[in-house]
């Protein structure tokens, strides 16, 4: 399996670099389709971009949180080859943790300023730690046993854990989606700009995103583990013969991944003010187009991924339909792997080829 | 001497025990009322059977993961939504189209087809379908296969599902959306005449049984053959198989055509047996469910697969709402103060044989002999002698 990807490029020709060329601004273009014909289509009939701009907003808010599951997706995969399916369950379970522990800290809507953001930010906290625990612990239990087995074998326990995970989510909560208390008054505008409404859900989405993938770069890059990760993503063997362990390097991998799928849980139930158990399947896919977009095993570009994806969400929601937004980021996802594996800002990967 | 005697008396019982066992599976529906829930779970079990070895050629075989089979089995259905109901029912100024249809249903609207030409529609479809899935993952490999084929399950499930706000040939819609297209025509072949799945299974019953022989032939004579061999080359190693010149798109692309016509197959029996056709069921799920029965029974053993197609089946239709949410499961669930219902949970019990099968016996439960040697001893290329032992 392993061999094709150990011949060495031949070398370049024009039409390999017009190729190359057409990969990369051909995505771009791409991408700029829905945005580009709704605002020519907004112009036309409104005169403004008002109603774009707002689904540009709404569209990056619901980036936020799929930026912050693709981290999950593009860490794993950068450092085992794996795409963790069972990740949206993480995440799910995050949210619903979350919305559980409302009633725990006594939030209501009606709680002072005060005691809202301290409580919130020890739900956080819990529900990140509860998501990243889960995510460790599949790790041990799901992927471990399976670490040389043929390839396919890890990915079929990833989807079957997926689903034990999801079921899990019926036995807490039922069959069908849930309300939760709305703590933020998530719809309430902020400000308006140019017509452009905002509001706090959307300021939320991107105030706790923004420092945690700050963060998590920093972590990643300066840290003595986060060395210890990059060395392992680039070669097990090696790094193992450095003295770094392998197994802890990957469990630390699954526990960020945890971390920040727990962050997003937390988000979501706050901003959708509701949880279901198919939540994750959903945005898990979407999160795992956005980091193949950004480039998998690149953290830059799975934030990147997660923004495009969850604009391309927004627009489809509010001008195609709910019903037909999984069919448009699908066909995007396929669009993306053919065309350019590497993804926008490119990280080869063995299975680009 | 002995030895070779006792060989032949092995032989002999157990010829004896297939043989018996063929005619009980054969007859036994003639023991049972003729709507009975046992014969119900059956036929769904065997539908089951066709499409699991279905799949079993792209992901046992040639070892392409497929999870968006789902696809296959939507078409299948449709093909039966659109030629053997009234789904198109201004077609020929509502008089319809009608080919080998009983006399009953010559009178209706729509185009009607007879079931043999259903079938032949489906695999046709199915087959284009596959060949169209299998391009873009041609110059993919490994887990990208399995989700671009993923993403082509759920945007075909999608689109059908929401059908009815698209709009083909003129006025036509695609399907009708999360509405079933009800009700599909009665099987209706040659020489047994129609079928009435309200007053008699058996009939299905033994028309599915048919299919899983003739495809179970079918799926040998393949794996024999210079394409089933082309296609295990290539899930063995695919440079070494592209070297030794096996056509690389070809006998991928084959193998997706081939996979998708059996889950045609399937779908286009079971249209007429549900007698409506609803795209609520096309999800994620009923892929991993089929990937299951694969997986259970042994990647690329057809015996295997057939043995994780009836025990899947009949877990989803009679174990898990009969027995385990039968009385007894549940007064003893009550009295521990649990209460929930194992239905609701079918899919975690997949997922969870999904894991435990990997980790515990991932050759499945009736494993190829040649992919149990591999996993037992080690990665690696085989050994010589087992080469030339590699045979089933």
């Amino acid at each position: 399996m392993e061999a094709a990807s150990v011949t060495s490029a031949p070398p370049r020709r024009r039409s390999e670099a017009v190729r190359e060329f057409l990969s990369q601004y051909g995505l771009i273009a791409i991408l700029l389709i829905l945005p580009v014909a709704y605002g020519i289509q907004d112009l036309s009939n409104d005169g403004n971009l008002n109603r774009l701009g707002n689904n540009l907003v709404e569209g990056l808010s619901n980036g936020a949180i799929l930026a912050l599951i693709a981290l999950g997706y593009t860490l794993v995969y950068g450092i085992i080859e794996l795409i963790n399916f069972a990740h949206g369950e993480v995440f799910m379970l995050g949210s619903l943790s979350a919305a559980a522990l409302y009633g725990t800290f006594g939030l209501t809507p009606d709680t002072g300023t005060g005691g809202l953001v301290l409580g919130l930010a020890a739900i956080l906290l819990i529900a990140m730690f509860a998501s990243a625990s889960l995510n460790v612990m599949i790790e041990r239990v799901a992927y471990r046993p399976l670490r040389g087995a043929p390839k396919l074998a890890p990915l079929i326990t990833a989807v079957g854990m997926s689903f034990i995970l999801q079921n899990v989510g019926i036995l807490w909560i039922g069959a069908s989606q849930v309300a939760v208390p709305d703590l933020l008054g998530s719809q309430k505008h902020l400000v308006d700009i140019w017509g452009v409404t905002i509001t706090r859900g959307h300021v939320l989405a991107i105030a706790v995103t923004v420092p945690l993938v700050l963060l998590l770069t920093s972590f990643v890059a300066r840290s003595r583990l986060g060395k210890a990760m990059r060395a392992t993503a680039q070669d097990p063997e090696a790094a193992r013969l450095m003295g770094i362990n392998v197994d802890t390097t990957i469990s630390l991998t699954f526990l960020l991944g945890g971390l920040m799928a727990g962050a997003a849980g937390l988000i979501s139930a706050l901003y959708q003010t509701s949880i279901w158990y198919f939540q994750g399947f959903s945005a898990g896919l979407y999160a795992f187009t956005a980091a193949v977009m950004g480039g998998i095993g690149n953290i830059r570009g799975a934030v990147l991924g997660g923004f495009i994806i969850g604009v391309i969400q927004g627009i489809s929601d509010n001008r195609i339909g709910n019903d037909w937004t999984p069919a448009i980021v699908f066909i995007y996802l396929v669009i993306i792997m053919v065309f350019r594996p590497q993804g926008l800002i490119g990280e080869e990967t063995r299975e680009a080829g | 001497m002995t030895r070779v005697a006792q060989l032949r008396n092995d032989r002999r019982t157990g010829i004896a025990l297939a043989v018996i066992g063929a005619i009980a599976v054969a007859l036994f529906p003639l023991f049972r009322p003729p709507l009975d829930g046992l014969t119900n779970d059956a036929i769904l079990a065997l539908s089951y059977v066709v499409m699991a070895l279905g799949l079993n050629l792209v992901v046992g075989f040639a070892g392409l993961l497929d999870l968006g089979y789902v696809a296959f089995y939507a078409f299948g259905l449709m093909v039966t939504g659109w030629w053997a109901s009234d789904f198109f029912s201004s077609v020929k100024g509502e008089k319809g189209i009608h080919i080998g249809t009983s006399s009953f249903v010559s009178n209706l609207p729509g185009i009607h087809f007879n079931f043999l030409l259903l079938i032949i529609g489906a695999i046709i479809i199915c087959a284009i379908a596959g060949a169209i899935i299998g391009l873009p993952t041609l110059r993919l490999r490994g887990d990208y296969i399995a989700i671009v084929t993923l993403a082509f399950g759920e945007i075909i499930g999608r689109v059908f599902a929401n059908g009815d706000e698209v709009t083909i040939f003129g006025d036509n819609k695609l399907s009708n959306g999360r509405q079933s297209i009800s009700p599909i025509d009665q099987i209706n072949l040659p020489f047994f005449g129609e079928f009435d799945s309200a007053l008699d299974l058996r009939p299905y019953y033994w028309a599915v049984l048919a299919l899983v022989l003739v495809v179970l032939f079918v799926n040998f004579r393949l794996r024999d053959s210079r394409l089933g061999r082309a296609w295990i080359a290539l899930r063995e190693d695919e440079v070494a198989a592209a070297s030794m010149g096996v056509p690389l798109v070809k006998t991928k692309l084959l193998a997706y055509a081939a996979g998708g016509a059996f889950g045609g197959i399937s779908g286009a029996f079971l249209g007429p047996f549900y007698t409506s056709v609803n795209a609520n069921q096309f999800q994620f799920g009923f892929s991993i469910f089929i990937l299951a029965m694969v997986i259970l029974g042994g990647l690329g053993s057809i015996w295997g697969v057939v043995l994780g197609a009836v025990a899947l089946g009949f877990l989803n239709h009679w174990f898990i709402p009969d027995v385990l949410d039968g009385e007894f499961v549940k007064d003893k669930l009550d009295s521990l103060g649990l209460n929930f219902s194992f239905t609701e949970v079918t899919f975690g019990v997949f997922g969870f044989l999904l894991v435990l099968m990997m980790v515990l016996r991932p050759e499945g439960l009736l494993p190829e002999r040649r992919r149990q040697m591999e996993l037992t001893s080690g990665e690696g290329p085989l050994e010589e002698t087992a080469v030339f032992e590699a045979r089933v």
